[in-house]
This record gives structure tokens, sequence and C-alpha cells, in this order.
């Protein structure tokens, strides 16, 4: 009886091990051919968020001359009209059936001491470009746990930096020189996701029929989950609010 | 009661197994520095002795010692480690390991481990390897080039500061190296713990060795965990070499760079422009390459 456990515990582990790598690799099988289904909706909060704040750039005249008149705010909770949430994906968290690597590369520029956009999105081994437009320096720090965290000095005029990150992992990076740069690398095994926009609207399309699971994350609220089953060419709608906290 | 003795049995498999596998991690680690082989397994008992107060048993830098303890011990866990040979976001080698226990950290709790023999301390470094699993899916990064140190210039030490301007060294550790820049007092490690940049005038030894060699290595390679970036990427190693000869002048030693540099200040001062913000950190002629 006892050995008996043990040896489907242990093919459950190893099994679920060879999955979990298989994943990470990426291999996609083809997507069947046929019905595709849509989960769409809108992330929202209920409560009082923060107030986002306007930088003080001072330590770098020229990023304050480069928002003269209107100074930049944080970033951490963006807010529109209706209670709406930006920088929130959504993605499939369980029940992907295969995504393709992707290969187009994203950039992202760190101009007027921020970093644009906020919140970068991508897949592991999407190659990545980071640039400097700025008349001075940054430093790029990515606080990698999983992944290796680097820090690389990228002076005024330097070329890009190529680079990639290999395993899903969700990276905050921030710039050393100015303490208020803050930004995300959000790295996802599914290509299937979606990135909120002032409206907090999303739309995850291209699901073959089949029970998923939907995540939204927000990096001060955290994460939410919600199970949803597509079982032909059909629009689910799903929405998720947050319980947002002055602090 | 039946479920109950399934579930007593899997949980016990689990413990089994889970056990199995922590000890064959620890004693698969090895270390090799030059021609010594460390082993995770004697390193274990010598962690235990030694390094557990600080670094804590799980070796993640949480030991009991560690609430007052400024800066906090090294978290093994994490894998990042600041005095490397290799480039930003690579293991260290062995070596590096190695040399940075038995150096210590100045100005840090981390003392020196000379009282320990070499084998001891290959040992300690093949047991700290087993406290992440990056040391078995990555493999440490190549050792960076460094050539030989050119002959000491006053056009490589001027060269030298117009790098400290242009790659903007000051904006942490002040215009003449006091660690006063505008950054410094904001700056922050990879645990959003506070951090001071190097203070030049201090005159400490430097954290990862004392060598120009070794400062050669600081820049080009960052300090991993910390605000201090790699320049490798836009610095050519004989740019590299001129920092290093600049740098040496902030400190308050009577070293051949100082020397040369007092020498020339004596009758040029005037043709410096200072380092800061809108400086040119040129002047002096000779400078420029």
């Amino acid at each position: 009886m006892r050995t008996h456990s043990i040896a489907v515990l242990a093919t459950v582990l190893i099994t679920g091990g060879l999955a979990r790598s298989a994943s990470i690799v990426g291999a996609a099988p083809p997507r069947p051919p046929g019905a595709a289904g849509t989960i769409s909706g809108k992330v929202t909060y209920t409560g009082t968020p923060p107030k986002m704040k306007p930088i003080d750039m001072a330590k770098e005249p020229n990023c304050v001359t480069q928002h003269a008149g209107a100074p930049v705010l944080t970033e951490n909770v963006v807010t529109g009209p209706g209670n709406t949430l930006r920088w929130v994906l959504v993605y499939i968290s369980a029940g992907d059936q295969g995504s393709a690597p992707a290969t187009e590369t994203v950039r992202l520029d760190q101009k007027g001491c921020q970093y644009i956009p906020h919140v970068l999105v991508l897949q592991p081994n999407q190659p990545l470009d980071i640039y400097n437009d700025d008349p001075h320096s940054h430093n790029i720090h990515p606080l990698a746990k999983l992944n290796p965290e680097w820090n690389r000095s990228q002076p005024a005029g330097a070329p890009p930096i190529h680079t990639k990150w290999e395993q899903p992992e969700f990276i905050p990076v921030k710039c050393n020189v100015h303490p208020w740069m803050h930004g995300w690398h959000l790295v996802v095994t599914t290509s299937h996701y979606a990135l909120t926009g002032e409206d907090g609207a999303f739309t995850l399309s291209g699901l073959p029929p089949g029970k998923y699971t939907v995540t939204a994350w927000q990096e001060q609220f955290g994460a939410q989950s919600q199970d949803v089953t597509i079982s032909g060419s059909e629009t689910k709608p799903v929405n998720f609010v947050f319980k947002a906290t002055p602090y | 009661m039946k479920s109950n003795t399934r579930l007593v049995a899997l949980l016990s498999g689990l413990g089994v197994l889970l056990c199995a596998a922590g000890a064959n991690s620890a004693r698969a680690q090895t270390s090799h520095i030059g021609n010594l082989t460390g082993h995770a397994a004697p390193g274990s008992k010598l962690y235990q002795r030694y390094c557990v107060g600080c670094h804590g048993a799980d070796g993640d830098g949480a030991g009991e010692n560690a609430p007052w303890i400024d800066p906090k011990p090294r978290d093994f866990t994490l894998a990042v480690f600041k005095c490397r040979s290799t480039p930003t976001g690579t293991l260290p080698t062995d070596e590096d390991v190695f040399n940075a226990m038995t150096r210590g950290f100045v100005t840090t709790n981390m003392p020196q481990w000379l009282p320990l023999t070499r084998q001891n301390r290959a040992d300690l470094v093949a047991y700290i390897k087993s406290f992440s699993p990056k040391w078995k899916t990555l493999k440490p990064g190549t050792p960076i080039t460094i050539p030989a140190e050119p002959r000491l210039t006053i056009e490589s030490i001027l060269h030298g500061r117009q790098l400290y301007q242009k790659m903007e060294c000051w904006k942490c550790h002040g215009p003449k190296g006091h660690a006063d820049g505008p950054s410094a007092a904001t700056l922050t490690d990879n645990k959003d713990l506070p951090i001071r940049p190097y203070d030049f005038e201090s005159g400490s030894r430097f954290m990862c060795g004392v060598t120009n060699q070794d400062l050669y290595k600081i820049f080009m390679t960052g300090l991993d965990g910390t605000p201090m970036p790699s320049f490798a990427d836009n610095l050519e190693p004989a740019g590299a070499w001129d920092l290093v000869h600049f740098l040496r002048t902030l400190q308050p030693f009577d070293t051949p760079e100082a020397a040369l540099w007092k020498a020339w200040l004596a009758s040029h001062a005037g043709e410096l422009k200072p380092i800061g913000p809108g400086g040119g950190g040129g002047g002096g002629g000779g400078g420029g390459r």
C-alpha cells in the first residue's frame, strides 16, 4: 500500500516536472482548426485608490525641462473614468493549449526619466531592445529572482541593449540614479494576454474549446483568477474588480 | 480511517522524496579552486559552525544576528554576488566566491576567513552553491579579459577624469569622489534597503580587492545586487584603465597616480572645469581621445 502510494506520487512529481519544463521551452502544438472563442471584459476597482503624485525630478534638470508644464505622475495605480484600471495584465494562467514562441522585438524606452511603457509584457526568449533616449545616463536594473539579476549602465547616445528573459517571471525594474523610475517586465508563457489601457478593457481571442483559468494582475493590488469554459466560437464576458486601498 | 492511513502514507512518501532530493543536491555540489576540490558535506558542518549565525540555516541571510547587521548578510538563495570576475547577470566562478570569503567585506560584518584552511573554504564554497538551483541550471560566466595595465601618463588620468564626468560616476560617488552625488542619498539594493556608494576620500579598501585590476573589474562587471552597474557595454579597455588611473587620484594615498596628478595640478589647476551638472570634465589639453 505504502510503496504503491510512493510510486504513484513519484510518477506524478516527475510527470509534473516534465510538463513544466516543456511549457517553458514553448514548443507549441499546432492550434486545432475550427471554432475559437473569446474572453473579454473590463478591470475596475471599488474603494479608494491612492492618488497619483507628481514626481519631483529636480535631481535631473533635463527631465524637468522635458516635462515642463505637465509633471509626470506616479504610475503604480492608474485609473480611468468609470473606476477602470490601467496597466493590468490579463492572461491565461492555466489551460493554454499551446502558444507559439513570440519572435517580434519588444521595445523599452527610457525617456524623460520614465520607462515607456511602464509595464511591458513578453514571452520567454522574446527579443527585448532597451533604448536610452535621454541626453544623460541611466542604469537599468531588473530585480529578477528566477532569471539572472543584472545591472547595466547606458550613457547618453549608447546603442540599445539587446536582451531577453528566459523564464516566466514578473520582474520589477528600476533605475538607481533616478529612484522614481519604476517599471515591470512581465514574462508569461502564453500568447493569450492583454494589457489594459485607461478604459480597463481586455480581449483574449483565438481560444480553442476548453477550460481556462484567467488571471488579472495589478502591481499594487495583486492577482485574481477566474475559471472560464469555452465550448465553441463564443465570447465569454469576464470582469475583474479589485478592492482599492489608498495606501 | 482508511483514507487517513492513505494520507499518512502519501505524506511520508513525499517527505522521503523531498529529503532524498535535498540531501542529493547538497552532496552533489563541489567547488574547484585551483587544484583543490571542495565538497558540500564537510562544508555543511563548517557552515553550521561559522556562518549560520548571520547567513541562516537556509542560506537566506536571515540568521539570528541579521536584524542587528547593516549591510545585511548575503542571501545565498538568490545566487547574486557582488564580487565577480564574470559579467553582470552571470554566476561568479568558484574562485570568486572563495576570494570574497577569504578577503571578507571591509566596512561590513563579514570578516576575513583566513583562519580556515584553503580546503575548509573550498568546502564552504561547495556548500554555499547548494542553496540556489541556479548553480545547477546555469554555468558561471566567462571571466572578463583584463589587458595589461598601460603605462601611467597624465593624459591617461585626464581622459579618466573625462570618463568620470561622461559616465556620470559623479551622480552617486560625487564630483570629488566623496560619495555625495545627487543620487547618493536615495540608493537602495536589490532588497530595497538603503546602501551607500563608495567614498573615495575615506581611503577604505575596495570591497572586491585592493589592486588596480580589482578596481578595473568592479566597474566592468558591476556589483550585482547593488546600484553599481556594469560599464562594460560602453567602456573600451583603454578607457577603463584611464578611469582606474583617475579614480586612484581621488584616494588619500601616496600612489604613483596621485603623485603625477598633484604635480600636474600644481601648474594646470586653472584649466580644469569642475565635474558635475553641466560640467565638462575636460580641459587641461591632451585629455581627449
